[in-house]
């Protein structure tokens, strides 16, 4: 079961249409949620009059910020207590972004709904705006968030969200001991999420008067827990339902229309839905930090890197949703990679009144890994070294310790990450061979990169199984399947763990009121700290089942085996319903347990990125015609559906680089909210992909696994701009990347002399590794 | 409110239903309960409400409802015959073609109109007929190769 290609368990009712989505139910009475988006970068609501709204027929409810409870708090969907700092209101006086609520209703219909939002008079006092981050930093600066009840902004005066510095070792007499210093900066757009499904929430009450949540969101427990709080109503009147989500990719972690759309309804005493349109999705829900990244680094002229030195300036909108857990993730999940025993982060997230920047597959690793890995290559190149056997002389190899993770964890002092599994290597030397490295001439690229699985000490889960008279188990799971296939990959683990086929499992995950507490999908944790949980409660459960057949078989519980549904022993056997009847209805017992589990350690999976291209040099237009990615992940539990995984990061991670940037003008209005003129790839457009699962085993892992959805999509941007690089001879230093960097070569970085009298390389001539 | 009668077949049923002059197909069929028809952009740019018009693929949010006056609709509800998968929606799950699903439906129907004219295509054909089917989660791959499979099948029973 583990590591065999089983259909999901969800799929037939995908593919054949089956009501699964949030909105595919159709409640008695429903009305229509609408938010009014601000429509100005910085103003503050002068004179608010609902009073038309509220007049048309057919309108239910109509909420501004004197109408409902002011709770300062993040939308971030995170373990308790958040590491965002607490600059959120449910509605405010304040308007911080253009899409930032300013009031809410719910009528009959949706026609009736934006009629009433038209009717809502606002008398705005605009403030000054700040869109550019360096600007939004210095003195003088508009200052976004001046509520005094704001909690945990680092220094609101000068809009920094949060702000870190972390060292290991001494990264200035590193660099004196440096043969060769190299530093450069690099930007980064704002790629946004676009899951095919928007965000939505219908909420109603139910008969007893609890408030029920459906909603497409990552994390139902932390949703629940947020709303409770920000309604101020008790945790155990709210019910949270995860149904199919389409699509997630961090953009649904976060409790984003949960909490208004609840107002309404308890405003309305009606079902509410609320949805975003493609357009709203765009703007008012989530998107990547923007990022300039000053990267400096050391090495000897052997190429062993001393010392590593990366200074980040990110901007996280109006809110600082995820600010400073994302831009730790740019320090200690990328600068470790390397072995440098000097190694320095800092850096200041900073507001901007700009859309909200949030969790996004990768989670600030794509923006570290762009900048280190692009680096790394000029400095292979700079030294007449090959990147790949640079990297291998460098990189993080088993049995390391990375202390940067001790220092930086989530949002405080973290663990430190012993590397127990790596196949590192191997993924440089597969993909290295599916590229064609040593053989072709073309431009050709490579990257590695690394994540975690799960938050090191803070993320866990819990799962439960009871056992039915047909030998099927019952599977509660906290964890929210958003489409890669979770409930699949924790089913057969329970399969596996149980010895009974796939179809014997029936899985439930997401329900707050019927499965146990899960943080929900992120961070990579699903595979490895969910399917720990589930893996835990399958033995305990199995143990019981085994009790049981010893005395039906009379042989002691130590000499049984299990599989394919039955339990044996010296040729004699009984099957799971068999075992299960005797245990309802003779026994008088039920077949249960669950439990619960957390690692203390984020064992990262790695990833080699390598990527071949050819660029008109008339045009700048660049083609990818190849990419291959060669993945550790520990064990695939589904290799099919882990190499989805793979092929869909990789995808984001073209358009990252390539194609993908939600533009804003300079009043702060989106530019091209549609995709129309934000483009993702689509199946015409996509390269030739190869994908290799290099297999480990992580001992912390159910079963060997470690995870696969995020690292994959981290080299894609690097592998791209140095093969680019390779066959042009231009450094890219931002992106997306666009044709015109291409035509015009921009001013790039510059090498610099370090103080001890080292000395800068000279370029070799041709510029080009091949 | 004025209201008038569209008369149309849905999946191989004859219908006729209350509907409004201005109402948009998508919103009428997922009202009615076609909720595979789903609601991505309502701009026809992502393809997830992607049905078969007279066996063409067209975007259910660009059309009114009142068009489909006379004439044949499937939707993603109505590829499967008697309980029976069609051989695609078979491919897609069994080569891990669906992740979140949301665009599945859309990408099947596009898929089978492509092979009921054209039995045997080339990968670029295939990628051509899934262009207008934006999907975030898989990178297309397996979904290509799903439809490809389908047809060397076909051809190899020939």
């Amino acid at each position: 079961m583990i590591g065999a290609n089983v259909r999901k368990v969800d799929g037939v009712k995908l593919v054949t249409g089956g009501a699964a989505f949030t909105d595919d139910i159709n409640l008695p009475g429903l009305l229509y949620g609408k938010i009014l988006p601000s429509p100005h970068a910085h103003a503050r609501i002068k004179r608010i009059d609902t009073a038309r709204a509220k007049a048309l027929p057919g309108v239910h409810a109509v909420l501004t910020y004197k109408d409902v409870p002011r709770v300062p708090h993040t939308t971030a969907g995170q373990a308790w207590p958040e590491p965002s700092p607490y600059d959120t209101y449910l509605l405010d006086s304040k308007l911080r972004f253009v899409g930032d609520r300013v009031a809410a209703v719910a009528a009959e219909t949706r026609a009736i709904a934006e009629r009433a939002i038209e009717l809502i008079e606002v008398d705005y006092e605009v403030l000054p705006a700040v869109l550019d981050m360096e600007q939004a930093m210095a003195d003088g600066a508009p200052v976004i968030h001046d509520e005094p009840d704001a909690k945990n902004i680092h220094d609101a005066a000068h809009n920094i969200a949060g702000y870190i510095l972390r060292q290991i070792g001494d990264v200035d007499q590193g660099f004196l001991e440096s043969d060769y210093i190299f530093e450069r900066e690099f930007r980064t757009g704002r790629q946004q999420h676009t899951p095919l499904e928007p965000h939505v929430t219908i909420c109603w009450l139910d008969p007893d008067g609890r408030l029920v949540i459906r909603s497409s969101t990552q994390v139902p427990y932390h949703c629940r827990r947020q709303v409770a709080m920000i309604l101020q109503i008790p945790v155990s009147q709210v019910h949270v339902i995860k149904p199919r989500i389409g699509g997630g990719f961090g953009g649904k972690q976060e409790m984003l229309l949960e909490d208004i759309t609840a107002a309404l309804t308890l405003a309305a005493r009606r079902p509410v839905k609320t949805e975003y349109t493609r357009e709203e999705e765009f703007y008012m829900a989530r998107s990547r930090h923007p990022q300039i990244l000053r990267m400096k680094m050391g090495v000897k002229r052997d190429g062993t890197i001393v010392a590593s030195h990366l200074k980040v300036i990110s901007t996280t909108g109006a809110y600082g949703s995820h600010a400073t857990t994302v831009q730790g993730n740019t320090g200690s999940k990328v600068l470790p990679l390397y072995r440098a025993p000097n190694i320095r982060f800092e850096c200041h997230v900073v507001y901007t009144n700009a859309p909200v920047a949030g969790a996004f597959r990768g989670y600030g690793c794509p923006q570290g890994f762009f900048a280190q890995e692009s680096l790394v290559d000029e400095i292979s190149h700079e030294l007449g070294m090959d990147p790949v056997e640079f990297r291998r002389k460098n990189m993080i190899r088993l049995g390391d310790v990375d202390k940067l993770s001790a220092q930086l964890g989530e949002g405080k002092e973290g663990l430190p990450r012993v590397i127990r599994s790596c196949g590192l290597p191997e993924c440089l030397d597969r993909g290295a061979q599916a590229i064609g490295w040593s053989t072709k001439k073309r431009g050709l690229g490579m990257a590695c990169s690394m994540q975690g699985s799960g938050i090191a000490g803070i993320d866990w889960a819990s799962a439960f199984l009871k056992m039915n008279e047909d030998g099927s188990f019952y599977l509660q799971v906290g964890a929210s399947d958003v489409g890669a296939g979770a409930d699949t990959v924790l089913s057969q683990i329970a399969a596996e763990t149980l010895g009974v086929t796939l179809d014997k499992i029936i899985i439930t995950s997401g329900d707050t009121d019927i499965t146990p507490f899960d943080v929900g999908a992120y961070a990579s944790s699903t595979t490895i700290i969910s399917g720990g949980a589930v893996k835990k409660a399958a033995e305990k459960v199995r143990t019981q089942v085994l009790g049981l057949a010893s005395k039906m078989l009379d042989t002691p519980a130590d000499q049984l085996t299990w599989a394919n549904n039955s339990v044996c022993a010296n040729g004699k056997s009984v099957t799971m319903s068999e075992i299960a009847l005797q245990a309802l209805y003779r026994e008088k017992f039920q077949i249960m347990d669950g439990a619960s589990h957390f690692n203390t350690d984020s064992p990262p999976p790695f990833c080699a990125t390598f990527a071949e291209v050819e660029v008109d040099t008339e045009t700048g237009q660049v083609h990818v015609l190849h990419l291959a990615s060669a993945v550790d992940l520990g064990k695939a539990v589904n290799p099919m559906q882990a190499e989805g995984q793979v092929e869909g990061a990789v995808t984001q991670g073209l358009g990252y680089a390539l194609t993908e940037e939600l533009l804003l003008d300079e009043a702060g209005h989106p530019r091209n909210a549609n995709f129309m003129d934000y483009k993702i790839f689509s199946a015409k457009d996509m390269p030739k992909l190869t994908t290799i699962l290099v297999e480990t085993h992580e001992p912390l892992g159910p079963y060997g696994a470690k995870s696969v959805s995020e690292v994959p999509i981290n080299g894609v941007a690097p592998a791209i701009a140095n093969a680019i690089f390779n066959a042009t001879g231009i450094r890219i230093t931002k992106l997306p990347i666009h044709p015109e960097d291409l035509v015009t070569p921009p001013l790039g970085g510059q090498k610099v002399t370090p103080p001890s009298g080292g000395r800068s390389v000279t370029p070799p001539s041709g510029g080009r590794r091949n | 409110m004025t209201t008038m009668e569209l008369r149309f077949t849905l999946n191989g049923t004859p219908l006729a239903w209350e509907i409004g002059p201005g109402d948009l197909l998508l919103d009428v069929l997922r009202r009615e309960g076609y909720y595979g028809v789903k609601r991505g952009c309502e701009k026809g740019e992502c393809g997830a409400c992607t049905i078969l018009l007279d066996g063409k693929p067209v975007n259910a949010c660009m059309v009114f409802a009142a068009q489909a006056e006379g004439r044949a609709i499937i939707t993603i509800e109505g590829l499967a015959h008697d309980g029976e998968l069609d051989p695609l929606q078979i491919a897609f799950l069994d080569r891990g073609a669906v992740q979140c699903g949301f665009c599945s439906g859309g990408m099947l129907l596009s898929a089978r109109a492509l092979l009921n004219h054209n039995p045997d295509p080339t990968e670029a054909e295939v990628r051509e007929a899934l262009g207008g089917n934006l999907c975030r989660c898989t990178g297309y791959i397996k979904a290509i190769e799903a439809v490809l499979d389908v047809a060397a099948r076909r051809e190899a029973t020939k």
